[in-house]
């Protein structure tokens, strides 16, 4: 098992004619079981053709109906990402990941707010997408730094995440799901909600986060682990050194009124049993002493 | 994206909401015909930077005489204004605000941020109007109220009211009061607002409600659909190097120390300055390449850090992923000799082709050091300064 998505996904891609979803849509069928899973593209005006032997659709709801998928990947350029997002919901996919990023923040509170009344699941806007080693790959990460095992990554970030991964692949520890849940201040899942995953997965035995500067989210993560969390669990948290009132890169990475501070969430954390590391280069490092603690 | 205090103004004027009548000026003269137009016998000018705490500093005067505007317009104009958000060296002075003066009765608060736990616009008011809302939310949080906004309806009447008679105003105040707050919740949505700051928000002694300050900061993904507020913007209130590197792609900020990173990434050059901070050095820079880095954005990048004359160093930590190490390498090496770099260079590459990427670099024959993980690259970067 794993959480989120696995070789029984059947995904459609939503944006699969641009650049950048042919790209990204060419390495995920190269990825492990990809050529099965990924089952049908979304291009309004291009129904009828195909890419790569996907059949492509003028609507989600179309390839829904044809293909029975129930994951959707996004790639459609921000002012339309919202409202691909909505059509993806509306048409009943229950994981919806969303690459684009950029995305308008109005437009991200309406369609969260429209997600109230479905069951639906959002990954992103602005992530790197979700990969379960060695079955599917929905996302624009590097597939091979990654190696099956029963680690669970969460983290808001990209690169920093492929970082993570590959001390953990070094150290021998394979890796059951890792979700990049994004940069924006308005998203769908939160570190809590993939940590809450990863509890109850029978498959994950330990889980590692990464955090930065902005908002609290990892706050409200280490307070649920401090009650509930059955797995050891490692953090980093970037951004010690980032100035106050600067939006470093991510849209959501920024201390606003002496709040969201790196040292505020690593307390939280350390206060909550987390192995906390400050040091980027031993993330890896610190999950194996989590376990050996643990 | 940030406006001044006159350009939020105009904004909150356009859709109807209070502001006193002023007039943005770039010149001693614009200022007195600015005062002679709005009449009256008292004034208010005030200096248009984009950091806060301008009165502290000597950036607003209240005059009573078109003399008293010459001499503060005189006085501002230039100046370097040093507040508690401008640093040390301060932000000049190019344009002012001068306002009919306005008779206060009391000093309000008002807020609107975007909350990211619920999802929602939030809206804040406080009978502590003036001061700063971070203080009084340390000192006195039980003087601050919120509203959640629920998108579909926007803010209610009933709603908007029943906040502002929280703040102890007669019936006749909350229903003005009221009103203003729904106005601005509005100019806060459809502008695509990520803050709107009225501070104070004052009840005048013939019982108005009015914008006596304005701040509002826009979403930057959300610029595409609204050229006029583009065109608000000032370049001279922004830092030339993060100008410059905004123009070719790249995501950069300037910080104090002497070590320069170049990164992919957010997360990741957050995480590399912190190592470097880590290993005792102090990061230049946080720089992101974002998911290109083309050989012509890595030169950019080096001449943006290299402007520095404290920089001592310079940091790269790619993780390629999409990108290919040896592309990467190979943009290295070209911009290191286009830019001529006297410096030392520590390299990190890690990712897709990477023993490909290591081999350009050592072949190049370029005076520069690998590293093969971060901490190797931090510790290596920071001996190479000297530290």
């Amino acid at each position: 098992m794993s959480i989120l998505i696995n070789k029984q996904s059947r995904v459609i891609t939503q944006g699969i004619t641009g650049k950048t979803g042919q790209f990204h849509t060419r390495n995920c069928l190269d990825y492990a079981e990809g050529k099965d899973c990924f089952v049908a593209g979304v291009t309004p005006g291009k129904g009828g053709q195909d890419f790569e032997g996907i059949p492509i659709f003028d609507s989600v709801a179309e390839a829904r109906a044809e293909t029975a998928a129930d994951v959707s990947v996004i790639y459609v350029p921000p002012p339309f990402a919202a409202a691909a997002i909505d059509e993806a919901v509306a048409a009943g996919i229950k994981t919806v990941i969303c690459i684009t990023e950029g995305v308008p923040v109005k437009d991200m509170i309406l369609t969260r707010d429209r997600m109230r009344e479905s069951d639906a699941v959002l990954v992103g806007p602005n992530c790197p997408g979700v990969i379960t080693p060695g079955e599917i790959k929905i996302g624009i990460m590097p597939g091979y730094i990654h190696t099956p095992g029963r680690i669970g990554v969460v983290s808001r970030s990209g690169t920093l995440t492929y970082e993570v991964v590959d001390q953990l692949t070094k150290l021998g520890m394979g890796q059951s799901s890792c979700v990049g849940i994004g940069g924006d201040p308005v998203n769908g899942l939160k570190h809590l909600d993939v940590m809450k995953l990863f509890n109850d997965d029978p498959d994950t035995d330990a889980v590692v986060m990464c955090g930065e500067i902005g908002g609290s989210d990892e706050e409200e993560c280490a307070e649920w682990i401090s009650q509930h969390m059955k797995k050891p669990v490692a953090a980093f948290i970037a951004g010690v050194t980032a100035p106050p009132g600067k939006r470093m890169g991510h849209a959501g990475a920024i201390i606003a009124g002496g709040r969201g501070t790196a040292a505020d969430k690593i307390s939280a954390l350390e206060a909550a049993g987390v192995t906390v590391t400050a040091n980027p280069a031993e993330i890896g490092l610190a999950m194996r002493d989590a376990i050996d603690k643990s | 994206m940030k406006v001044h205090e006159y350009q939020a103004k105009e904004i909150l004027r356009a859709r109807g909401v209070p502001v006193p009548r002023g007039h943005a000026c770039f010149t001693v003269d614009e200022a007195i015909a600015a005062a002679t137009d709005l009449d009256g016998d008292r004034w208010v000018v005030k200096s248009q930077i984009h950091a806060g705490g301008r009165g502290k500093g000597g950036g607003v005067r209240v005059v009573d005489s078109l003399e008293g505007v010459r001499e503060a317009a005189e006085a501002m104009l230039g100046m370097m204004l040093v507040t508690h958000q401008t640093g040390p060296e301060g932000q000049q002075v190019n344009r002012l605000l001068v306002e009919e003066g306005v008779e206060i009765a009391r000093e309000l608060y008002v807020g609107l941020v975007i909350d990211r736990s619920s999802q929602r616009v939030v809206v804040m008011v406080s009978s502590e109007g003036g001061t700063e809302i971070e203080e009084v939310a340390a000192t006195h949080p039980e003087k601050i109220f919120k509203k959640f906004v629920d998108p579909k309806i926007g803010l209610t009447e009933a709603e908007a009211v029943e906040m502002m008679a929280q703040l102890d105003l007669d019936p006749a105040q909350a229903v003005e009061g009221g009103r203003f707050l729904r106005l601005l919740f509005e100019a806060f949505w459809e502008t695509d607002a990520s803050l709107a700051e009225i501070n104070p928000l004052v009840i005048t002694a013939d019982d108005r409600v009015i914008a006596l300050d304005a701040k509002f900061n826009f979403d930057d993904n959300a610029l595409f659909r609204h050229p006029d507020i583009v065109a608000m913007r000032d370049t001279d209130e922004e830092d030339p190097a993060e100008l410059e590197a905004s123009a070719v792609g790249l995501s950069y900020i300037s910080l104090d120390g002497n070590i320069g990173c170049l990164v992919n990434g957010a997360g990741l050059a957050m995480a590399t300055m912190d190592i470097i901070k880590l290993y005792g050095a102090e990061p230049a820079n946080f720089l992101d390449v974002g998911g290109g880095a083309t050989t012509d954005q890595v030169t950019e990048a080096f001449k943006i850090m290299l402007r520095n004359p404290d920089l001592k160093a310079i940091l790269v930590n790619i993780f390629g992923g999409i990108m290919r190490c040896d592309v990467v390498a190979e943009g290295l090496v070209q911009a290191a000799e286009v830019v001529k770099l006297k410096i030392p260079l520590v390299v990190r590459l890690e990712g897709t082709n990477v023993e490909r990427g290591r081999e350009i670099l050592e072949k190049s024959g370029l005076d520069m050091i690998t590293a093969t993980t971060m901490a190797d690259a931090a510790e290596k970067v920071v001996a190479a300064t000297g530290n």
